[in-house]
């Protein structure tokens, strides 16, 4: 068409449109065509009108000082309801004058996780951090705490497998023989115990009043469900994908097993599954704290997750790494701890970053087997007679409350993807 | 020493703790031995703390009468009724839900995900707002808010917002509206739509091969809606179009007549459209941006506009990265449907969670549930995974 117009016919072209300042900005980001430019009105127009309500709702006409629910009928929102309830929203049932010590609990709990995000404090600096932490942690929230004579004995049976086996080619002897002596400690001490040898005694702690867990609520339940719910499950999620890799049949059967199955079906099914069944699981007379039940729920539940995410990074190394530390004659232990895990697990953490956010969010579902967590302490701060009828203030307070801790998660999954990569980017 | 046989490699002698074999069998048998050990005493508890509560065993609870009300049912249903069919009920909800929000939640998700690329500055700043606020809260707060808002923020039935001249009505019990009543040609019309999706799919098959022998696209869109509202409608007329309704009438303290979307379904649809809609939003928008940009070059180039390429070009071939994860979000919507027990709707967990309480026949249940679950979620990625493996990219 175009081609046939003779030389001279030509019209010489527009000049070329000024991209520069904000008309030009506009021009080239909101009103490149017509269609474009209809969009960009229509949006406008639909956005203002929104902003106009909500604001007239949430700010002008809204009630901030109300004492109870009925002066706050007719106008906006009411906030007084947010200002009357929020330590409730907050901290449960917690005893009223006792609200220090979860409010304590919760910043050293925040303190912990921004530690850890940290990548300076990547080392066995972060195992104190998460010592000492969730010490204060629980000792705030129970204000005694009993320390059983098993679980030292299980943490020496632990700690002397592991230092053994991360130290197995470098240990002095006399070091070796430490560990050798905590795991004989732990292994002949357990077996005392459950024998009967051993009597059941335990260390008390207790500088404060001892508060149960039913009393527990709102956000220091929250964030213990999410943070020990994850803190658990990555090193047995870590355990189930090496599982899942293995050549050994019997092991890699019940691992792709468990997974599946765990993965198969929902959360609450789960969470109804240990509220109804792990009573009849244990020998009669044997009671299990409901908070701990959701624990452990939840920590399976993660588990299964985490192994797929991990097993993901497992896959994305090159079958060289594998080789290489083969041909270095290194035993199974050494080639994962040493090669194999550190370079898998620096590419899933943005993904497990992810899944620590969903986590966040899926420990609201213990509500439903009556656990007193964030969203169902707001939920019941609506029960009030008082102040019946406010659902949308309560509930945009409660998501506000957790975006910022999602958003903020992945904000930060976001630098750290960048961080990581920066030695692969060209 | 002379090699005696080529070929096989000399067995070196090693102690039997240090040979891979023999140790692996050793760790296997161990944790084996070790998970065995824990089950049995589980199951061993689980007996003897049965027996001493004298609860039965088996699924013959099945067939007694379950006792309780359902309040939003799909087939016929009575508190007389067993309890094998209050769990059916259950499940055909949960399917309801499921299916309906893969439905929505896709088409939803697909036009945010395409909104976020736009060159409009404002849509692509809004849709990511969407995207961002939905993530980074909990589904379950937004079935509470919207339930909430349903429930309170609507009128009672006697002040029912009426619309399109009073057919339709909103109140806090639903949205009411007209149906046709019941007619033998019904049945017809349904058996009409599927021999219209069998011929809609034959001449899809025809078009396309006509298009690869002469290049002449053929409007299989048009073509196919045609047939497949033509058809019934052809039978409707043919059996001379019955056309009484059952209109929704205020009687006492509710309706009566027409038909109802009860408040909780649709507080859970809406809340797990609008939920999953953002996940799938981001993994359209990825997948597209996982195409090389010389492909939209390329589509520019002919001269397609920036619907055509995004339709023909782009999209079909994102689909290869997007279908994978998209699998994840369906098997996601379908579990996390059973977030309706928290606002009252009737789905499978539900049913199955009033039977326990009932029965206290816990594993009988738990047992229906995850075998319930499991078959849906295999079904949907099996489905998932034979349509990925039909768009993957053929390599030679």
């Amino acid at each position: 068409m175009t081609d046939a117009m003779p030389a001279g016919d030509r019209k010489p072209l527009a000049p070329p449109v000024d991209e520069s300042g904000v008309i030009g900005w506009a021009r080239k980001n909101l009103f490149s065509s017509w269609g474009n430019g209809i969009t960009t009105v229509v949006l406008i127009v639909g956005v203002v009108w929104i902003l106009n309500w909500f604001l007239e709702w949430a700010l002008f006409t809204a009630n901030f000082t109300a004492s109870t629910g009925s002066e706050c009928r007719g106008g906006g929102a009411c906030w007084a309801l947010i200002r009357e309830k929020f330590r409730y929203i907050f901290f449960g049932s917690f005893p009223y004058e006792q609200h220090w010590r979860p409010l304590f609990a919760v910043i050293a709990m925040l303190a912990m996780l921004v530690l850890s995000a940290d990548r300076r404090m990547w080392n066995w600096r972060l195992l104190v951090i998460w010592g000492v932490g969730s010490f204060i942690t629980f000792i705030l929230m129970f204000g005694q705490i009993h320390i059983p004579l098993s679980l030292i004995l299980f943490v020496a049976l632990v700690g002397g497998v592991i230092g053994l086996t991360l130290r197995s080619a470098l240990a002095a002897p006399s070091e070796r023989m430490a560990y050798y002596a905590l795991i004989g400690i732990g292994a002949v001490g357990l077996v005392l115990r459950i024998v009967g040898i051993l009597p059941k005694w335990s260390i008390a702690i207790a500088p404060l009043s001892y508060v149960e867990t039913s009393l527990w609520g709102g956000l220091p339940v929250t964030l213990i469900l999410a943070t020990y719910g994850l803190a658990f499950a990555f090193p047995y999620g870590i355990l189930l994908a090496l599982g899942r890799r293995s050549n050994l049949p019997l092991i890699k059967g019940l691992c792709v097993g468990f997974i599946e199955l765990i993965r198969g079906v929902p959360l609450i099914s789960l969470l109804i599954m240990a509220s109804v069944m792990l009573p009849l699981f244990l020998p009669s007379g044997t009671t299990i704290d409901k908070f701990l039940r959701a624990q452990v729920a939840v920590i399976l539940f993660a588990g299964a997750y985490i192994a797929e995410v991990i097993r993901g990074g497992l896959q994305s190394l090159p079958k060289g790494q594998f080789e290489a530390a083969d041909a270095m004659g290194l035993n199974y232990a050494q080639k994962t701890l040493l090669i194999i895990l550190p370079q898998a697990l620096r590419v899933v953490i943005p993904p497990l970053i992810n899944t620590f956010i969903g986590f966040f969010k899926d420990t609201s579902l213990v509500l439903i087997i009556g656990i007193f967590d964030f969203l169902n302490t707001a939920n019941q701060a609506l029960v009030d007679p008082n102040w019946a009828g406010f659902p949308g203030e309560v509930y945009l307070f409660a998501a506000f409350v957790y975006f910022i801790f999602c958003y903020s998660m992945s904000r930060y999954s976001k630098y750290l993807e960048v961080e990581l990569n920066k030695g692969t980017r060209r | 020493m002379a090699v005696e046989s080529l070929g096989s490699v000399p067995r070196v002698k090693v102690a039997p703790w240090n040979d891979p074999v023999i140790r692996g069998w050793v760790f296997q048998i161990v944790v084996v031995g070790l998970v065995g050990f824990l089950a049995w005493y589980l199951v061993s508890n689980t007996i003897e703390n049965l027996q001493r509560q004298k609860i039965a065993s088996g699924f013959h609870y099945l067939e007694r009468e379950a006792g309780f009300e359902i309040g939003d049912t799909m087939i016929e249903y009575s508190p007389a009724s067993t309890y094998a069919r209050a769990i059916w009920v259950g499940i055909l909800n949960t399917l309801r839900v499921a299916v309906l929000g893969i439905l929505l939640s896709t088409l939803l998700g697909t036009v945010i995900g395409v909104g976020r690329l736009s060159p409009n500055w404002l849509l692509s700043r809004i849709c990511g707002w969407y995207v961002e606020a939905f993530r980074n809260v909990p589904l379950l707060l937004w079935l509470f808010l919207f339930y909430k808002l349903i429930s309170e923020a609507f009128p009672g039935p006697r002040q029912a917002i009426s619309m399109l001249w009073n057919s339709v009505f909103l109140s806090n019990r639903g949205v009411y509206f007209p149906v046709p009543m019941a007619d033998p040609i019904h049945k017809w019309m349904g058996v009409a739509f599927l021999i219209g999706i069998a011929g809609t799919w034959m001449l899809a098959r025809w078009g396309r091969k006509r298009q690869e022998t002469t290049g002449q696209p053929f409007p299989i869109i048009s073509a196919g809606l045609g047939i497949l509202i033509g058809l019934p409608a052809l039978v409707w007329l043919a059996g001379g179009a019955p056309h009484h309704m059952s209109w929704p009438e205020l009687k006492g303290f509710n309706f009566t007549g027409g038909t109802v979307i009860q408040p909780e379904f649709t507080a859970l649809l809406v809340g797990l459209v609008l939920y999953t809609s953002a996940f799938v939003a981001e993994i359209v928008r990825s997948g597209i941006l996982a195409l090389h940009k010389g492909q939209s070059e390329a589509a520019a180039a002919l001269g397609l506009s920036r619907g055509q390429s995004m339709r023909l070009v782009l999209l079909p071939q994102a689909l290869r990265v997007i279908v994978p994860p998209m699998t994840s979000q369906y098997l996601n919507i379908t579990k996390n449907s059973s977030l309706a027990i928290a606002i009252g709707y009737p789905d499978l967990v539900a049913s199955i969670n009033v039977t326990i309480n009932q029965t206290g026949q816990a594993i009988e249940n738990i047992l229906i549930i995850m075998a319930a679950y499991l078959s849906v979620s295999l079904s949907i990625s099996a489905f998932m995974n034979w349509y990925n493996k039909r768009i993957a990219l053929r390599e030679r």
